[in-house]
């Protein structure tokens, strides 16, 4: 523990822990737990427990290869000797006590002692070298197609998945069945002519050519030169879909797509009808919400409009002059109070005054005013009068008629 | 307002026109009556792809080469 701390390595894992790792990682992999493997045998052990080992070698690789006695029993495989071109199906494992990776071989299929193997290589080294393998060939697949063609056996399985595969994905395409033989002798003439008639006819819009899974003599056909060739001179794109995933042929390098089974092709082929659908669907809400911001566009410039025009209305001019109207009657109405008001209290001003000075009152204080009868004149001095005049004096209440017997004259100052 | 004639339209081809609707809605200059037209016109297509997408019957058919060996005929292909 300590030594690991120093050398800053506090979590390292132990071989054993390490080898299962990569012994899980190997198994739960699916492509290697079923994988064909071709190649060279060489190295070849049989031992008394009647277990093979060998190494399987291609070009510059090699793998080891452990062939148990009950796999070799049950599929009845021939002896191996080195030297021999064998397809092999089997699972990679890890082999932990010798800390190697092993292929561990369920069957084997000789592939005549390498010469249909050589065939093969040297086939897809002469077309890889004219470019037919070169990615820029590739053409894209459309992407809504409306007629498919096939090219297979009518009789094949792999035909009735495909079929199943397009009515379930996008049953609007029409599909064209352009019949081969897909095994056999005349298979690789038969799938190139199927192909070409496809291309003579026009219609499809892209091609699957495929066939089930088999031995690798039973997908042979194409592996072959002519229909490599049919393929990569077709006008109409083609997808390969041959035999299970693992499966390469020289007609997947040449196609413009390769699916790794007949059921992967046409799924690749159409695209899937739901997400039209989705879009179809998408297409009504986004109609749905243009128009309304039309409408809702118009609506508002309507408004504008009549706000506009109730702005400029002859309507606005008339209230304007009846309020001006209303307005002069409030103020004639206001002005006219206000006088008779202000007349009103003058009056009352006016009329106590008048009382103030009223000679009533001061009669009432014991004054009385002295008037001569002849002609009625106010008499304030003594002058005025001769003995024998008769006067009246009014007081508060009455009058008092008297005469003038004499009069005494005050003088100034006193 | 004009009833527009949709049937024997392929989907592709309905599909297409359906964007078509939809672009000229998104130009807000087109007068309302054309908007309304355009709108109609698109609700009745997205129907009809619908339609013929949930109606929709895989056909199959077999490529021939016909009695005298030089045309190419199809026929109609029963798998079942």
């Amino acid at each position: 523990m300590h030594l690991l701390d120093t050398l800053g390595a506090p979590s390292a894992i132990s071989v054993s822990a390490l080898s299962a790792y990569l012994k899980e990682l190997l198994e739960t992999n699916d492509i290697l737990q079923n994988i064909w493997v071709h190649g060279e045998v060489s190295n070849c052990k049989t031992y008394p427990s009647g277990h093979c080992y060998f190494t399987l070698k291609e070009g510059e690789a090699q793998i080891s290869c452990v062939f148990f006695k009950f796999a070799r029993l049950r599929t009845s495989a021939p002896p191996l000797r080195d030297g021999m071109a064998l397809a092999v199906n089997g699972r990679v494992s890890f082999y932990e006590r010798d800390g190697k990776l092993q292929l561990y071989v369920e069957s084997v299929t000789p592939l005549g002692e390498g010469a249909l193997f050589q065939r093969f290589e040297q086939l897809k080294e002469q077309l890889a070298a004219e470019g037919l393998f070169d990615p820029e060939r590739k053409r894209p697949l459309p992407t809504q197609p409306a007629v498919i063609g096939i090219v297979t056996s009518p009789q094949a399985a792999a035909l009735r998945d495909m079929v199943r595969t397009l009515r379930n994905r996008y049953p609007l395409v029409r599909v064209i069945l352009s019949p081969a033989l897909v095994q056999g002798e005349e298979a690789p003439g038969s799938i190139a002519a199927a192909l070409d008639r496809l291309n003579e006819h026009g219609e499809a819009d892209v091609i699957i050519v495929g066939r089930g899974g088999g031995s690798i003599e039973e997908l042979w056909a194409f592996n072959e030169e002519v229909v490599a060739r049919a393929i990569a001179h077709s006008r109409i794109p083609v997808i390969s879909g041959v035999g299970h995933e693992t499966d390469f042929t020289i007609a997947d390098f040449v196609a413009d797509h390769r699916a790794s089974t007949p059921t992967g092709a046409a799924t690749v082929a159409v695209p899937d009808i739901q997400s039209w659908l989705d879009d179809v669907q998408e297409k009504q809400q986004q109609l749905q919400i243009l128009m309304q911001d039309h409408l809702a566009d118009r609506t508002e410039q309507l408004l504008y409009a009549q706000r506009e025009l109730e702005r400029v209305s002859p309507r606005n001019l008339i209230v304007q002059r009846q309020q001006l109207l209303d307005d002069c009657v409030e103020r004639l109405q206001t002005y006219m109070q206000y006088n008779l008001s202000l007349r009103t209290e003058r009056l009352r001003g006016v009329a106590l005054q008048l009382h103030s000075l009223s000679p009533l009152l001061t009669i009432a204080r014991g004054y009385a005013v002295l008037r001569r009868d002849e002609d009625q004149q106010i008499i304030t001095s003594s002058q005025q009068v001769q003995p024998g005049d008769a006067l009246t004096v009014q007081v508060q209440d009455g009058q008092i008629p008297v005469e003038v017997r004499s009069f005494a004259k005050e003088t100034a100052g006193k | 307002m004009r009833e527009m004639n949709v049937d024997g339209l392929t989907f592709e081809d309905a599909y297409e026109r359906l964007e078509g609707a939809i672009a000229s809605l998104q130009d807000g200059k087109i007068p309302l009556d054309q908007a309304l037209q355009r709108y109609q016109e698109g609700m009745q297509l997205t129907q009809y792809c619908n339609e013929l997408l949930q109606k929709a019957e895989l056909s199959v058919q077999q490529l021939q080469v016909d009695d005298t060996g030089e045309s190419l005929i199809v026929a109609p292909l029963d798998l079942e």
